[in-house]
């Protein structure tokens, strides 16, 4: 960063990131070597639960005030990240349903716990609450670093309010945490991924499926250059963990139900432990194919016991999966984009870990889109870290900046800027617009202002060459496969259910071939660059501006000289850029 | 970004194409949409300053590549440098144990601070300058005796064990206390605080606590002092010890020294201990903080107690009330007894008067009607039956049929009449059973 940014950085400022979710929360730390590192807490947790829990005045946060929801569910506050800065009448308290109740208190949202050693419960905001979370985060990473932190960089959902921006920055604040910069959740997921050594700057089109605890959302993301650019986005506050959680807790339920002819989903005490069992029940069943759940006097007295494997569990869950896969088609096509666009689909979030969701997902889409989930690919990381290790990476970048230097760099007049509509690129092999194959440089929805360098072979023989520039759209080709002896046997919709048997079918099975194919739209420009040699290569620079005119340069690799020249801007302005 | 790399060949050039500078414009860029770029990411970060500075792709990369080079050269031109003392220049170097070490590198104000990689650095541009091929080439005198403090200095503060060593017997590091009466003028913080900071490089443990400040609550300032008393230092005195004799003739004089050298260790760690306790006694026997802290908790204190007494106060109050109500009552109900009682007499008294007096007419009223003896004197027999007989009946009465009877007596006159009234009367005690038939028989008609 240039030296003025930097300068007048305070020195003792100490930034982590911090994913700040309904069910968990994790903290984590870039230090110099770039890498981020997720800190776990005195507990060893690096998922640690959003929930705070109050025994006699005694506080008790994260796995062990999870435990406290089975025996002392009045007194203890989970799920309240969506309450946060929210008026009483728009929170779902659904989620908060097992543990203590939010109320309406003035504008906010309260709840009335007894958090001190009084008999009288004491009225207790929401803002109070997430400061409370927040201290204990903090103060984790700050035992765990050595030094105070005292400012940090927090993920929010794309659908964070202003509102809840500003309550969260003032309980952040209260609890001795400046927050520099809040960061959409996926956007964070996409820096995690493009932060790691190996990663290489490319245009991509990633959908990034935040599959949290109690609520799920789906982001497409236009990675240009390293700028990301979020498409459309789609939510469903009640598609999560907790859904699976509940298939577990049915089935269980009704097991014990056969043996001993009472519901332990009736009593809430039963209901809560049986909850968090199958929660740790389902986890071991990302990883392991059987697992098993015990509970100790589940329902008046008894034991229970029951063993589920993988295959029974996703069958049970099946429609489930299938909302997940929806949701993502959803926000792919609110993106006017088709699944044959995306490029990466990345999968966070804790429900992430279910193998099922990553094949279901997978079976989506075509197979050049890579999923990165840990089930389809070694070198995934962890998705329940990937936004706290992207808002990690953004704290390290921004920790010596002014408030006023990040307010200036993410103020709209920075942030918008166009984005192009069709594709630019040159004509290789036949510049005949019917012959030749496009390649682009710029993809479509790129920011301007942009610049691409490409390398270009040159034809065996050497000789005089034409660099045609034009822009191009793309577009979904289908076409029937050749006809084959048993091609309509089967042709019932692709059933979620059993999609592994049904995406090796699709092959030689589903109906049409789609296709993404370049359309040449306008020529831009054409450049000719003479008596290339032998084996030589052209190097073509296309440089947009920020009202839309291009700059060409092209030369000959290793050779002097070359060819320049501009195509103006076009006469209808670009509606009102900077 | 790196350059695409595009395998396929550019078309060949079509014969007849030509153009001024081999360029044609030909169309232009159908409108762009308006979207929002993330704030995140290094490279939105160059975003941001290209767009803030105003500045094209290339410029931004030069001024980039400016700035980062001119890091590097200051890295190497930084304050290393501080004039040297001439009469340190003249050290003798055998007498490298009483040497400055850090001035004699040029880090006196880094001192333990100063960085494994400040020492080297700051040890090659001594060299550079103090070498004695250099000197020599200068036409100066063959001298390297400031060369090998150069050499000794380094060898000291380059090695870990060595280096605390000697910091721990660096007294230009140390920091004298303030006197009490420089305190107490004020800016206790301001004049204490360097004294700890000196203090905690012998510390063990990190971080160590600040001194803080007048706002500091009251469990930071116990942290603070917690933690200086119980303080674990890593200061040792053997840099001080006497030299060992190296020759292997006196096994036992280099025992002795030895043995010397531990026991003064040990004295001088024992002091230091001291001193530091001492330090730390008059740093709080000076924080105004402390006095705070005792001053709430007194009034805290107090205000308990003054509750508790007027608590108490009330509590006495009331039992002595209840107290002097139950007596009340008491007294009250005793003496309404009393007047019952003096009530009861009188009627009881009343009753026997009565009784006695109705009596009287009863033996009156025979005695005046010559008991009932018709005509003259009634003889002594007939007198002695009557009395015994009216005896009789006076015994079998009770009080309220002796008054009826005695009523109807006092108005009868002459012994018929008074016959007859005690007649009946004998007549209905005998049917009430309380007379037998017979009995009274000179009353009865």
């Amino acid at each position: 960063m240039s030296a003025e940014e930097v300068a007048a950085s305070t020195p003792e400022r100490h930034a982590i990131g911090i994913s700040f979710g309904n069910s968990h929360s994790s903290i984590a730390n870039t230090g110099a070597d770039g890498k981020p590192e997720v800190i776990a807490n005195e507990e060893g947790d690096r998922q640690i639960p959003s929930i705070l829990s109050y025994v006699s005045g005694e506080e008790f946060h994260g796995t062990q005030a999870k435990a406290q929801l089975v025996r002392n569910p009045k007194n203890t506050v989970a799920y309240f990240r969506d309450f946060l800065g929210k008026d009483f009448k728009q929170v779902d308290p659904t989620s908060a349903h097992a543990s203590a109740h939010p109320q309406q208190h003035e504008s906010t949202v309260a709840f009335s716990i007894h958090d001190s050693e009084s008999e009288t419960p004491n009225t207790v905001t929401v803002s109070e609450i997430t400061t409370r979370h927040i201290r204990r985060l903090a103060s984790s990473a700050s035992e765990y670093l050595g030094y105070k932190v005292n400012a940090a960089v927090v993920t929010v959902p794309t659908d964070f309010s202003d509102k809840q921006r500003a309550a969260l920055t003032e309980a952040a604040k209260a609890a001795g945490v400046d927050v520099l910069q809040f960061i959409h959740e996926p956007v964070a997921a996409v820096l995690a991924y493009d932060a790691r050594p190996e990663a290489k700057v490319s245009d991509k089109i990633v959908v990034v499926a935040d599959l949290g605890g109690t609520r799920s959302d789906v982001a497409v993301i236009a990675s240009r250059g390293g700028l990301y650019t979020i498409l459309a986005t789609a939510h469903d506050p009640e598609l999560g963990g907790s859904k699976l959680d509940q298939v577990l807790i049915d089935h269980f339920a009704k097991e014990f139900v056969k043996k001993h002819k009472t519901d332990p989903r009736e009593n809430a005490r039963s209901l809560a432990k049986l909850k968090l069992e199958s929660e740790a029940t389902k986890k071991a069943l990302s990883l392991g194919t059987t697992a098993t759940l015990s509970v100790e006097s589940l329902a008046e007295g008894i034991d229970f016991s029951a063993t589920i494997n993988r295959t029974r569990y996703e069958l049970l869950s099946s429609k489930v999966f299938g909302e997940f896969r929806r949701l993502i088609e959803t926000a792919v096509s609110k993106a006017q984009l088709d699944l044959l666009d995306i490029d990466e689909v990345i999968l966070s979030g804790g429900s992430s870990h279910t193998p099922k969701i990553a094949s279901v997902v997978g079976a989506a889409f075509p197979e050049t889109t890579t999923v990165l989930a840990p089930s389809t690919s070694t070198s995934a990381i962890n998705p329940s870290e990937l936004a706290v290790r992207g808002a990690s990476i953004q704290a390290s970048l921004i920790e010596g900046f002014e408030h006023e230097d990040i307010e200036q760099s993410t103020h709209p007049v920075v942030t918008v800027a166009p984005h192009l509509n069709r594709a630019i690129g040159a004509l290789v092999i036949s510049a005949e617009e019917h012959h030749g194959i496009f390649r682009p440089l710029l993809e479509p929805e790129t920011a301007v202002p942009a610049r691409r360098t490409a390398q270009f072979a040159t034809p065996k023989e050497g000789g005089d060459v034409l660099i045609k520039i034009v822009e191009a759209a793309r577009e979904i080709h289908s076409r029937k496969p050749e006809p084959k002896p048993k091609a309509d046997e089967k042709k019932d919709d692709d059933d979620e259910e059993d999609d592994v048997s049904d995406f090796t079918d699709s092959e030689d099975e589903e109906e049409e071939i789609r296709e993404k194919k370049w359309k040449v739209h306008t020529v831009l420009a054409e450049a000719a660059i003479k008596a290339t040699k032998k084996g030589s290569k052209v190097e073509v620079v296309i440089n947009v501006g920020s009202d839309l005119g291009i700059q060409i340069t092209a030369r000959e690799v290793g050779a002097q000289g070359g060819v320049r020249g501009s195509v103006e801007k076009p006469a209808t302005a670009v509606n009102g850029s900077a | 970004m790196s350059a695409i790399q595009i395998n396929l060949p550019l078309p060949l050039l079509p014969a007849g194409w030509s153009s001024d500078k081999d360029f044609k414009a030909v169309g232009s860029l159908s409108p762009a949409t308006q979207r929002s770029l993330e704030p995140v990411g290094p490279h939105f970060l160059a975003h941001a300053r290209r767009k803030r500075h105003q500045r094209t792709f290339s410029e931004d990369e030069r001024i980039q590549a400016q700035e980062n080079v001119k890091k590097v050269e200051e890295d190497d031109a930084d304050d290393l440098s501080e004039p040297e003392d001439p009469v340190m220049l003249q050290r003798d170097p055998k007498d490298w144990k009483n040497q400055d070490h850090y001035a004699v590198l040029g880090l006196s104000k880094y001192r333990y601070r100063a960085t494994e990689e400040q020492i080297k650095r700051a040890h090659r541009k001594k060299v550079l300058k103090h070498h004695p091929d250099k000197k020599a080439a200068a036409g100066t005198a063959d001298d390297d005796s400031f060369f090998k403090c150069i050499q000794k200095a380094t060898e000291v503060l380059t090695d870990p064990v060595k280096r605390r060593q000697y910091d721990s017997v660096d007294e230009h590091a140390d920091v004298e206390p303030p006197s009490k009466k420089e305190t107490q003028k004020g800016n206790f913080f301001k004049l204490w605080a360097p004294v700890f900071d000196s203090e905690a490089r012998f510390s063990k443990n990190h971080p160590v606590p600040s001194l803080g400040n007048e706002n500091s609550t009251r469990e930071e300032v116990e942290t603070f002092y917690n933690f200086w008393y119980n303080f674990d230092s890593w200061r040792t005195f053997e840099y001080q010890d006497e030299d060992v004799p190296d020759d292997n003739e006196n096994r036992d004089q280099k025992r002795h020294v030895e043995r010397k050298n531990n026991a003064a260790r040990k004295k001088k760690k024992t002091e230091d201990t001291t001193r530091l306790r001492h330090l730390v006694d008059e740093a709080l026997a000076l924080d105004e903080r402390i006095k705070k802290f005792r001053k709430e908790e007194r009034a805290h204190k107090d205000k308990r107690r003054l509750e508790k007494e007027a608590e108490q106060k009330r509590l006495a109050e009331e039992a002595a009330r209840a107290k002097e109500e139950e007596t009340r009552l008491k007294a009250e109900k005793e003496a309404a007894e009393k007047l019952q009682k003096a009530e009861d007499k009188k009627t009881r008294e009343a009753a026997k008067n009565a009784a006695k007096k109705n009596k009287r007419v009863l033996k009156s009223a025979v005695k005046d009607n010559n008991y009932l003896h018709e005509g003259g004197d009634a003889p002594a027999a007939q007198v002695d039956r009557v009395l015994t007989d009216v005896d009789l009946i006076i015994a079998k009465l009770e009080a309220t049929e002796l008054a009826d009877l005695a009523g109807k007596l006092s108005s009868k006159k002459g012994a018929t009449e008074v016959k007859a009234v005690y007649a009946e009367e004998v007549k209905r005690l005998v049917e009430g059973g309380k007379l037998k038939e017979g009995e009274a028989a000179s009353l009865a008609a």
